[in-house]
Formats: structure tokens, C-alpha cells, sequence
């Protein structure tokens, strides 16, 4: 049988020569990556007297979402996790590195062909190197934690034949807004993409990391690309353990091919509240904005900074309006450091924060008030994520946050850029 | 926990999302400051809805989070039952987890108006309107699934796991 990267994965982790989209299975996944989640699931663990977990090395805890404490008692939840990570013998702990699906990336732990399964709904991001990453509870991770396995359905696949272009001023993120809009915020729902074509192929890692991240807006379960030798190349820098190219087998059996064509595409941006609420930035009309937010898993890493220092070097961030940057990992803020991106941002008025999930789930560091719009690199603009629920939050590309930074409006980032990523 | 429910229904529409369903804000404070924004997007609601009441919503109910705080809320509002026309992936593995039920069902948002009463069969996932007379087949639970949902949740079924381990 021919089988798709979801049925190849789940066969694999199963202990099964094949899988079948539709089957159900009983999964053992090769991580497991937990948050500030891992507080409940400690707490979880204990109070039923589990002492010791199916595998420690295969567990990644991480502080991202609350990092760095934004409250006493949070930093009392980080002593615990802290004291659980020892008790359990976990040897992953980076809690202080940066975003968890960007630190996953960067520390090896995401291979091609693994199953990996995270306590937060954007571990789809892993798929950008062909590992089948998606979201758990913590109440399922505690069971996953403590049996080394749980029940999965082998999802369907449909794939997005990715072509045209290349075209100036487009980055990953409006291809997946755009996709969003055009096939709906369940084209997806429980089932796994599989991104293909010429822009696929040419697109860089971190485009790639973008459009897989998002994915799960639009339902999807893994949000694949193929490992091929770019991704396999990063990866290898990273960890010991081999790693090879990973796709679907040949005749594979999709339930829907979409073919997207990116060659008269324009820079999208997903109105409030939804992030399917999508429109072209021809259309969006005068909407000044209080905030600019650059940074997240989606949109946090160094290419989506080099794209803003771009913008920005030798103008002035407007007035009206705060810059907030919160790259996705401290390695990032260094690379950006030393590429001089962190300094032509800051001389623009740009204010750099820490790496951490920050305002974008509505945390901390750069809250929106009431009546406050905000164009931002983030993935979702449900009402009230970022702060405020009389706040608007308006989603778009790292070069249209930089763009509309600049005029205090949302703006086309063709004003100011015409380089070509994808 | 009981595979026949029955309950009056509140109506909902599309793609209610995660975080109106528990606001960041309020993910770790207690159960008094949590009901209060518990869909803000409805004013009035929390004060309103009774224990046993059965929420029906269009689709994409639970869209959003990994937060199982979405689900949790529902189930300490007293809400029976989630009937949608579909669901968010995660936030159905987590209404399973914590076993709360949730039937994803074609035609529901159409067949309910708000106040119908519904009884729902979790073994067959037929839903009923019993106010009007209209008969629905959900999508069904997996044995593995139902079986979760009847203990109570996965934590029973990870507690009966470990005596057994225990005991062999």
C-alpha cells in the first residue's frame, strides 16, 4: 500500500507495516512536549501516586507562555515544574530558551518521520521538517506521560499544490492567510495537510514553519512538508541521531488536492475576530493601529526579523504607534544581534522583548486596551486573544507589521520592500 | 456516567472559539472568578443556563486552544452535553478525556430551536427533539472512546491501568 507522510508516521508509531486513514490506533510517540501544561500534569501524576513516567528521555518540558513570570504566584508554578522535572528524572528541560515549537526545532528533538505530541495546538509547526506534530490536552498528556501511548486516528490527508510566482513583497504567512480564506477555517478539521509544489520547494525553513503552525487554524491535525535535503540539513546540525528525507510514497491516496497559485497573490491580512476573516491589503481601507506585534511561533524567527530590520532600517516606527518584538527563541535575538537587525529595529523606535509567548494567547508583555487595533505576525485574532475584548486584532506578515508600523496604519509592505522570499 | 441525556437546549453559532470559552486571563484562577467570563460572548448566559442543559452550536465549536480549560468550563457549568455540527480537534479529545460528552452531528443546528428539549443516546449517538419530533444519527463514538467517556474520563481509565500493573 502506498501510504501518505500521516499514514507512514502513524504506521511506524503504531508498530504496524501499514496504516490506513480512518483506522484507529493505539500511538507511541517518539516526544512529547510540554509547557507550563506540565504544572496540571505533575499535579495530575502525583495525586495518583505516579512516580515515574514511561520514558523521561522522550519528554521536553518548557516555560514559554508565562516566561518570564508575569506574577508571583506563576513564578511559584515554575519553582514546582522545575522540582517535578527533577523528580521525574527529565533531562529536556529548556525552560528558559525561547518559544517551545521553535525551541523543539532548533534543539534536534523534531526529526523527520517522528510523531511528536505537544501540550499547545501549534505543534502542527514540526511538520515543516516531515514530523507529524499535533496538540493534546493536559489530561491526555498526563495518560501519554505515564503509559507511553494513546489512542490517535490515522487522519485523512488532503494536499495544496503550491505554485506561480515567485512574487516580490509575499511571504509564507499570506499564502496560508490567503488559504484560509479562500477554503474556509475547517478545509482541514482532523485531518493532516500535506504542502507540496515549486513554492514549496523553493520556500525557506522558516516560511515552511509558518504555513505548518498555521495550519492548525484551518483544522488540521499534522500540516506537512516533505524533509527534504534543506530540512534534513538543519536538522542534522542539531542532533546526533540519523536523520533522513521523508515524503509520501508514490500513488499515495489524498482525499482532496487544492492547487494554490501564488502568481497574482497580494500581501493578505485576517480581519477581527477570525482568522479566516481574511482580505487582500488592497481592500482593508484606512485602520490605524495602536500596536504592532512582531513575533510568536508563527512569525518570530530570524527571517521574519531580517524582513522587518529590512523595512525599517532609516525610518521611524509612527508616532501613534509601539513596535513590540518578541522573537521566538534567545538564539534568535542573538543571530539578530549579530546580523544587526536588533539595533536597526531599535533605532526605528522598536522595542525588543523577551523570547516568550508574551501578548499573543493574551499574556503578558504588550496587552491591548479597549478600542485598541493591532496588526500583528501572531496566528489567531479570536476576540479578546491579545488583551482587551473590545481590542481588534488584525493578523498579517512580519513585512506588513514593519510596513504598517511605519505609516501607524494597516499599509502594503510593497510601499517599502520588493524582495522576493517566495 | 449515564449513556441517555437529556436536557434543554441553548444555541450557539459558528466557530466559538477556545478562548471565549475559558479567556486567558482567567486559565488558573479559580472556578467563582473562571464562570464569570465563561462565553462573555454572551452576556447573561452563565446566570441563565441550568445543570443538565444541553448546548447545540453550528460548526467548529471548540476551535482554537489546546486548552482543556474550554471543555472543563463547559462541564462545571453543568452543561450535559455539546451537540455541534462540528468540532475542533482538540477540544473533542479533551471533552472525551475529561468526559464530557460531545456528538458531532449534521443537520443539529437546523433541527433545534433554543428551549427544545433533546435526549441523546451516547452508545447509538442518535439525538432527538423531542419538542419536534425530528430524529438525528450523530457520528459515533469508537468502543475506546465511549469507553473513556463511561468511566468518567481518562484519568479513571489510566487509574483502573495502574492497579491492574499493580496488582499483575
Amino acid at each position: 500500500m502506498n501510504m501518505t507522510m500521516a499514514e507512514k508516521v502513524m504506521a511506524r508509531a503504531s508498530g504496524q507495516a501499514q496504516a490506513k486513514a480512518g483506522q484507529y490506533v493505539t500511538a507511541k510517540p517518539d516526544r512529547m512536549m510540554v509547557h507550563e501544561a506540565f504544572a496540571a500534569c505533575a499535579w495530575i501524576l502525583k495525586s495518583m501516586g505516579i512516580k515515574e513516567l514511561y520514558d523521561p528521555n522522550r519528554v521536553v518540558v518548557m516555560l514559554d507562555h508565562y516566561f518570564p513570570a508575569p506574577s508571583v504566584s506563576m513564578a511559584d508554578v515554575h519553582i514546582m515544574i522545575r522540582q517535578a522535572v527533577e523528580e521525574f528524572g527529565i533531562k529536556h528541560f529548556l525552560g528558559y530558551s525561547g518559544i517551545c515549537h521553535q525551541v523543539m526545532c532548533e534543539s534536534g528533538h523534531v526529526i523527520p518521520g517522528r510523531l511528536i505530541l505537544g501540550t499547545d495546538s501549534h505543534t502542527t509547526s514540526y511538520g515543516a521538517f516531515g514530523a507529524a506534530g499535533t496538540g493534546i490536552g493536559q489530561t491526555e498528556m498526563s495518560y501519554v506521560l505515564a503509559t507511553g501511548e494513546i489512542w490517535m486516528m490515522v487522519p485523512y490527508t488532503i494536499r495544496f499544490h503550491l505554485t506561480g510566482g515567485p512574487v516580490p513583497g509575499i511571504m509564507g504567512k499570506d499564502i496560508i492567510l490567503q488559504i484560509a480564506g479562500d477554503y474556509g477555517t475547517e478545509a482541514a478539521q482532523y485531518r493532516s495537510i500535506e504542502f507540496y509544489g515549486p513554492v514549496a520547494d523553493r520556500m525557506c525553513l522558516s516560511d515552511r514553519q509558518t504555513m505548518s503552525n498555521m495550519g492548525v487554524e484551518i483544522g488540521a491535525k499534522f500540516s506537512f512538508f516533505e524533509a527534504d535535503e534543506k530540512a534534513v540539513a538543519y536538522v542534522r546540525k542539531r542532533t546526533d541521531e540519523p536523520v533522513d528525507a521523508f515524503g509520501p510514497d508514490e500513488g499515495a491516496a489524498y482525499e482532496a488536492t487544492h492547487i494554490v497559485d501564488i502568481t497574482d497573490m497580494e500581501p493578505q491580512v485576517a480581519f477581527p475576530h477570525n482568522p479566516g476573516n481574511v482580505k487582500p491589503i488592497s481592500s482593508t481601507g484606512n485602520v490605524p493601529v495602536a500596536q504592532a506585534y512582531l513575533g510568536s511561533c508563527t512569525n518570530g524567527r530570524l527571517e521574519d526579523i531580517a524582513v522587518a530590520a529590512h523595512i525599517l532600517k532609516g525610518r521611524k516606527v509612527h508616532p501613534k504607534t509601539r513596535m513590540l518584538i518578541a522573537p521566538a527563541s534567545k538564539e534568535v535575538i542573538l543571530e539578530a544581534t549579530k546580523c544587526g537587525y536588533t539595533r536597526d529595529l531599535m533605532e526605528a523606535g522598536a522595542h525588543i522583548l523577551p523570547a516568550g509567548c508574551g501578548a499573543c494567547p493574551g499574556g503578558h508583555m504588550g496587552l491591548l486596551g479597549g478600542g485598541e487595533a493591532c496588526i500583528s505576525s501572531t496566528n489567531r485574532n479570536f476576540r479578546g486573544r491579545m488583551g482587551s475584548e473590545n481590542a481588534h486584532v488584525y493578523l498579517g506578515s512580519p513585512a506588513t507589521v514593519a510596513a504598517s508600523a511605519i505609516t501607524g496604519r494597516l499599509t502594503d509592505p510593497r510601499e517599502f520592500w520588493n524582495e522576493t522570499t517566495v | 456516567m449515564k449513556t441517555i441525556i437529556s436536557g434543554k437546549v441553548w444555541k450557539f453559532g459558528h466557530n466559538i472559539d477556545t478562548d471565549a470559552m475559558a479567556p486567558w486571563k482567567t486559565l488558573n484562577a479559580g472556578w467563582e472568578e473562571r464562570s464569570s467570563s465563561v462565553l462573555h460572548i454572551r452576556p447573561g448566559f452563565i446566570d441563565q443556563v441550568g445543570s443538565g442543559d444541553i448546548i447545540v452550536a453550528g460548526r467548529n465549536w471548540g476551535c482554537g486552544s489546546s486548552r482543556e480549560q474550554a471543555a472543563e468550563n463547559m462541564k462545571l457549568l453543568g452543561i450535559g452535553a455539546v451537540v455541534a455540527e462540528s468540532f475542533g480537534r482538540i477540544y473533542f479529545r479533551n471533552s472525551v478525556a475529561i468526559a464530557l460528552p460531545s456528538i458531532a452531528c449534521t443537520g443539529v443546528y437546523d433541527a433545534f430551536g433554543e428551549g427544545d428539549e433533546m435526549e441523546i443516546n451516547l452508545n447509538t449517538s442518535r439525538v432527538f427533539n423531542l419538542t419536534r419530533g425530528i430524529e438525528l444519527k450523530g457520528e459515533p463514538y469508537t468502543p475506546d472512546m465511549l469507553k473513556i467517556i463511561e468511566k468518567g474520563g481518562l484519568m479513571n481509565v489510566l487509574k483502573e491501568r495502574m492497579s491492574e500493573h499493580q496488582g499483575g
